[in-house]
């Protein structure tokens, strides 16, 4: 290896380009980092505060950005929401049959509330958080674990101040000691145990996606058993192309713009679904959505906003589209889609289309 | 494309639909008398009667420029198991190991995890930066990687939750949901060493901090001396670039251990003093024990082993007579030195012949040629490996873990095959 990496550096310092010198024991390939470039990825944050930037948020805050932000999975008081995680709560729950592990009951370390709200959620528009909404967000999640008071404020500075629960509940990993000298013991090949009996089964529990069964044939006359192959053949019969999806273009759509809009979408799909077996999810499904007074989605659980704005008349339309799509909290205050809006006009008109697409 | 032979050429008279095919093969042997050896009681059409794909066109090349298994194949995919997330975005499927022979997964059907979804990002958009305790923070373009000293290693990749739903007993039917959180691949890339060397770590960097350009960041430690020791970064497996889905066009290979810490769409790796103990390795990747304490940095996937045929997906087709039991044996700790089967559900034991030269910290294929009686089975394996850890029993782990670690079970599985060579997923006592 020496040898050979004493060739290739010589080669490279014949042929290296950018800012960074070739010293002896390097091969100067890549460039200086800028330290504009080094802010803005290098935003990590340490148990002991290091990272933080400077900035303050408070509870009363937190709660609002809270509601039109977070509460659509993770609940009104931080609770949980459908199959989304809870965010507080289970504390003493750690030893039992099903222990609930939260920040309040789980996590260690303030820093990794902060860090993870700021740089991941909301989940589907990570890093658009304000970093004093990140404070004022981590206060709300602190407060409705009763860990401060509805008049506290966390910033940078006081926020190494702030204990979790179970910092003191995690231990290095100890496998070594505590397992290895019964998992290296010369394993036993003969007579090793009584007889077995079966104690459970997974087919009892039945909870398996269905799956095909793969059989062969064989010269012995070995044929697969009949309920068998059915079942397989059931189960390993792909969805055909949706028909439904191509039967409903509308020709007087803009194929390309159809396709922007489907570009565009990957913002949205991460909450609704188009098309054929379109579900309720973390947002509505929005099959046929032109035309139709809004909270149009039948079983879904719109905000109090939401169906207000239904009942004073509200029909989604290009227009109406168009002014919830450029800003959701303009058209319909304090409704709870997490979504800052679509700034520019042209991917508002393809998502619209793209939504046409999917109209009868 | 569409001239006539190569259409009668792709459908032949007795019909390949979907729907038949798992059966075609089967009925045409119907009516042989059973028995190894035996003499057939008619002749076999499809040898004594002309096939379409005797006399008519194949395809010609240039047909698929990207081949695709034959669609015989369909069924050999990943498979999903909806009820373990709140949304396919932030989730896990599962390699169909049941289904595949020899060690390495093709890519196309080798497991995914995301945590924000899979993001497409092109090898020119790609930046890898380089930050914290080192002499020059570095940023490398993709063809800046591709200037410096390679290496190809094959190493297995197991999430840590890969058979974590049978902590409380049997609970999914087949070793494509129970062991199918794996797969073993060729990895072409740069060392992490290589990189690290670049940038000159100073004295005080003694944990790097590696995350993904991807929403969900998903940000690990990893302690310094194992950065240097083994772990590098990846822009090709098996031969081709890496799949969207497995972090194309960089990912981090950290062989051995928990798949979490492989960050796909590798953006920056930190030089730090200590652990950033983010989201990924305090609220998750802990093993919750007994006591309500919980272990931290489990990094290490040990020894562990499954039969992959005869089981649930793949059951035993014939009679009474030869047949091959075999399965997949793998180790975080080194290579595997050995690994033994039960058919009696761990009374006697015997070694299984190792189909592939084991390799560190990679899948090994074991073979056991078996004559069986046509008997029920209790069918087990136990995985070795050259520290000489033993695969332990699920009754060992839980005695020690309790039920609710969630991680790193690798217990040894067992499966039940009944007379008629079904087999499923039990528990033995």
């Amino acid at each position: 290896m020496s040898k050979c990496r004493k060739l290739i550096t010589t080669t490279a310092l014949i042929t290296v380009f950018g800012a960074v010198p070739a010293l002896a024991d390097t091969l100067g390939v890549g460039r200086l980092a800028l330290p504009e470039e080094i802010a803005a990825w290098d935003i990590a944050v340490m148990p002991d505060g290091r990272g933080l930037p400077e900035g303050r948020g408070n509870v009363l805050d937190g709660e609002d950005y809270w509601i039109d932000q977070c509460a659509v999975c993770h609940g009104d008081f931080a609770e949980g929401a459908g199959a989304w995680p809870a965010i507080v709560g289970g504390r003493g729950s750690l030893t039992d049959d099903r222990p609930e592990k939260t920040v309040e009951s789980y996590w260690p370390y303030l820093s990794t509330v902060w860090d993870y709200i700021n740089r991941s959620m909301p989940f589907g528009a990570a890093q658009t958080l304000e970093t004093d909404e990140v404070y004022a967000i981590t206060a709300y999640i602190l407060y409705s674990a009763g860990l401060v008071d509805d008049d506290f404020e966390l910033s940078n500075e006081n926020f190494t101040e702030i204990r979790l629960p179970n910092e003191g509940g995690f231990y290095l990993d100890d496998r070594a000691e505590a397992e290895f000298p019964e998992f290296t013991q010369d394993p036993c090949m003969s007579d090793c145990r009584d007889p077995v009996e079966i104690s459970a089964r997974a087919t009892d529990i039945d909870v398996t996606p269905e799956f095909p069964v793969i059989r062969y044939s064989y010269s012995d006359g070995s044929a697969p058993a009949p309920a068998a192959i059915e079942e397989a053949d059931e189960a390993s019969v792909q969805p055909e192309e949706a028909p439904a999806e191509e039967a409903i273009q509308t020709a007087s759509l803009d194929p390309a713009l159809v396709a922007a809009g489907e570009a565009a979408w990957r913002q949205c799909r991460t909450c609704h679904q188009l098309g054929d077996g379109a579900r309720n999810g973390t947002g509505p499904q929005l099959n046929d959505i032109i035309g139709q007074t809004a909270a149009h989605a039948d079983g879904f659980r719109y905000s109090p906003a939401f169906t207000e704005a239904a009942e004073g008349g509200l029909v989604w339309n290009e227009e109406t589209l168009d002014a919830f799509l450029e800003n959701p909290a303009g058209l319909i205050p304090r409704n709870r889609m997490s979504f800052r809006g679509v700034r520019s006009e042209d991917e508002r008109a393809a998502l619209i289309a793209y939504l046409m697409s999917y109209s009868n | 494309m569409t001239d006539m032979p190569n259409d009668a050429a792709k459908t032949p008279s007795h019909g390949p639909s979907r729907r038949d095919f798992l059966r075609t093969a089967g009925l045409a042997a119907g009516g042989a008398v059973v028995g190894a050896g035996a003499n057939a009681a008619s002749p076999d059409p499809l040898i004594t009667e002309v096939q379409p794909y005797a006399s008519f066109l194949g395809e010609g090349v240039d047909a698929t420029p990207y081949g695709m298994p034959i669609h015989f194949e369909d069924h050999v995919v990943r498979r999903n198991v909806e009820w373990l997330t709140a949304d396919p975005i932030s989730s896990i499927n599962f390699t169909p190991i049941h289904a595949l022979d020899g060690t390495i997964t093709p890519q196309g059907c080798a497991f995914e995890r995301h945590h924000s979804g899979a993001i497409e990002m092109s090898k020119d958009e790609y930046r890898l930066m380089i930050t914290g305790l080192v002499e020059r923070p570095l940023v490398f373009t993709f063809g800046d990687l591709m200037r410096l000293p390679r290496v190809t290693r094959v190493h297995f990749c197991e999430c840590a939750a890969n058979s974590g739903m049978e902590w409380g007993g049997a609970q999914l039917n087949g070793a494509q949901f129970t062991h199918g959180m794996i797969h073993n691949m060729e990895y072409t890339g740069v060392t992490l060493r290589t990189l690290l060397d670049e940038a000159g770590v100073k004295p005080e960097g003694s944990w790097i901090y590696v995350e993904g350009h991807d929403a969900s960041s998903n940000g690990r430690s990893i302690p310094m001396e194992k950065a240097l020791d083994d772990c590098m970064i990846a822009f090709s497996a098996n031969g081709e670039a890496l799949r969207m889905e497995h972090g194309y066009p960089v990912r981090l290979v950290v062989p051995g251990w928990e798949g979490n810490l492989w960050v796909k769409w590798l953006r920056r790796i930190g030089v730090h003093d200590g652990p950033m103990e983010s989201r990924e390795e305090t609220s998750k990747y802990t093993d919750l024990m007994p006591d309500g304490r919980a272990r931290k940095w489990t990094w290490a996937m040990h020894a562990k082993s499954v039969v992959t045929s005869p089981s649930p997906q793949m059951p035993i087709g014939h009679g009474p007579g030869p047949m091959v039991i075999t399965g997949l044996a793998w180790s975080g700790l080194g290579k595997i030195a050995r690994v033994d089967v039960s058919l009696d559900g761990g009374v006697n034991w015997q070694t299984a012949r190792l189909g592939t030269e084991p390799g560190d910290k990679a899948v090994t294929r074991f073979y056991l040629d078996h004559d069986w009686d046509g008997q029920p089975m209790y069918l087990q394996s136990r995985a070795i490996d050259e520290t000489g850890y033993v695969q332990p029993s699920k009754e060992q782990l839980r005695a020690i873990r309790g039920l609710n670690s969630i991680y790193h079970n690798n217990g040894i599985q067992t499966w039940y095959v009944n007379e008629s060579g079904e087999a499923e997923n039990v528990e033995v006592s």
